[in-house]
């Protein structure tokens, strides 16, 4: 598979999977945030979507770029700063798509540091950091496919027991213990896409 | 025109940016210029960068541009649109901590003194309701 069909699947399953879940994103979202995540996230992936050949076309880190550039432009909530600055500066990190697990480690800790800086935040807040970090940590750690996954979801539970300091969340306070944080969800989502486009074409195990 | 600082409302609902405006001139007059925006990019609540931009520009000034926001998402998109203006410019934008009605209000109020631009953010950080 080219490079540009693999950027082409990456951006169509990850646009499904976030049509797919809307619902549930924004039911997460009501119940501690300002409940319009599924909403906010569907527009940012559609319009990534609408856009799939000309991100496509370009040199990998440029497309993430552009990709990320786009949610910041049309998300209209917190969630496009956030993860349009991480998919830019997870361009920024890497011109070229890893080629190997040492570089994926690396573009996703600029993405990281880029959610840490956009949100003033860190690990423990209950927010997508939460999901981002293990999953790091996992591949690092040399973890396969499966673990990558493993990792999210565990990550993604755990962020039902922590206290919001972060966003409308906070002003919950306690009140935000017991629910799933919207962030993190999404973040699973999109790596569970990941992981699944990777597997069916064979790049990585 | 551009002696006095000015101000930006970003708010989540185009109705209440263009309330706080409304506000804001009924009680400063036109000595300082307001900007709002509000709604996403299709017009339903939310913010949008693009709009930001382009509402910080429309009323810039060379003293500054004191911007004020309701909610989390307001205050992150006014961030990366500052951001992405960049270069001198952005030094010279500010994100007031401030309730947005009121805090419009006193920062209009400084800046309709021709208060300088950190003045007219204390100005606002210090109201309480």
């Amino acid at each position: 598979m080219s490079a540009q069909a693999l950027m082409r699947s990456l951006a169509e399953r990850m646009r499904a999977t976030i049509i797919a879940h809307a619902d549930e994103l924004t039911a997460l979202d009501q119940a501690i945030g300002d409940g319009d995540h599924g909403i906010n996230m569907s527009r940012g992936f559609n319009a990534i979507g609408e856009q799939t050949d000309a991100i496509a076309a370009l040199p990998f880190g440029e497309a993430l770029r552009k990709a990320g550039m786009t949610l910041v432009m049309k998300v209209g909530g917190a969630s496009g700063p956030l993860y349009g600055s991480a998919l830019m500066e997870m361009g920024k990190a890497s011109a070229a798509a890893p080629a190997s697990r040492d570089e994926l480690a690396g573009m996703l800790a600029a993405g990281i540091s880029a959610v840490k800086a956009r949100g003033k935040s860190e690990a423990g807040a209950k927010t997508m950091l939460d999901v981002m970090i293990p999953v790091h940590a996992a591949i690092a750690a040399g973890s396969d496919l499966g673990g990558v996954r493993a990792a999210a979801d565990a990550a993604l539970a755990a962020t039902r027991g922590m206290r919001a300091t972060k966003g409308r969340a906070a002003f919950l306070g306690e009140r935000s213990v017991g629910h799933l944080d919207p962030g993190a969800r999404s973040t699973a989502l999109l790596i569970h896409a990941v992981c699944d486009v990777l597997e069916a074409n064979g790049v990585a195990r | 025109m551009n002696r006095n600082v000015s101000i930006v409302i970003v708010s989540h609902s185009p109705d209440v940016a263009r309330g706080a405006a409304d506000m804001v001139r009924q009680m400063v007059g036109e000595e300082v210029r307001v900007g709002f925006c509000g709604g996403n990019p299709e017009g339903g609540l939310g913010t949008d960068v693009g709009k930001i931009i382009e509402t910080i520009e429309s009323v810039w000034s060379d003293r500054g541009v004191a911007v004020l926001v309701d909610l989390g998402g307001a205050e992150t998109n006014s961030e990366m649109a500052i951001e992405m203006i960049g270069g001198e410019r952005a030094k010279r934008i500010v994100i007031c901590n401030a309730p947005i009605v009121e805090g419009a209000v006193m920062a209009a109020t400084e800046a309709a003194g021709g208060s300088d631009l950190d003045t007219v953010r204390a100005t606002a950080e210090e109201f309480q309701s």
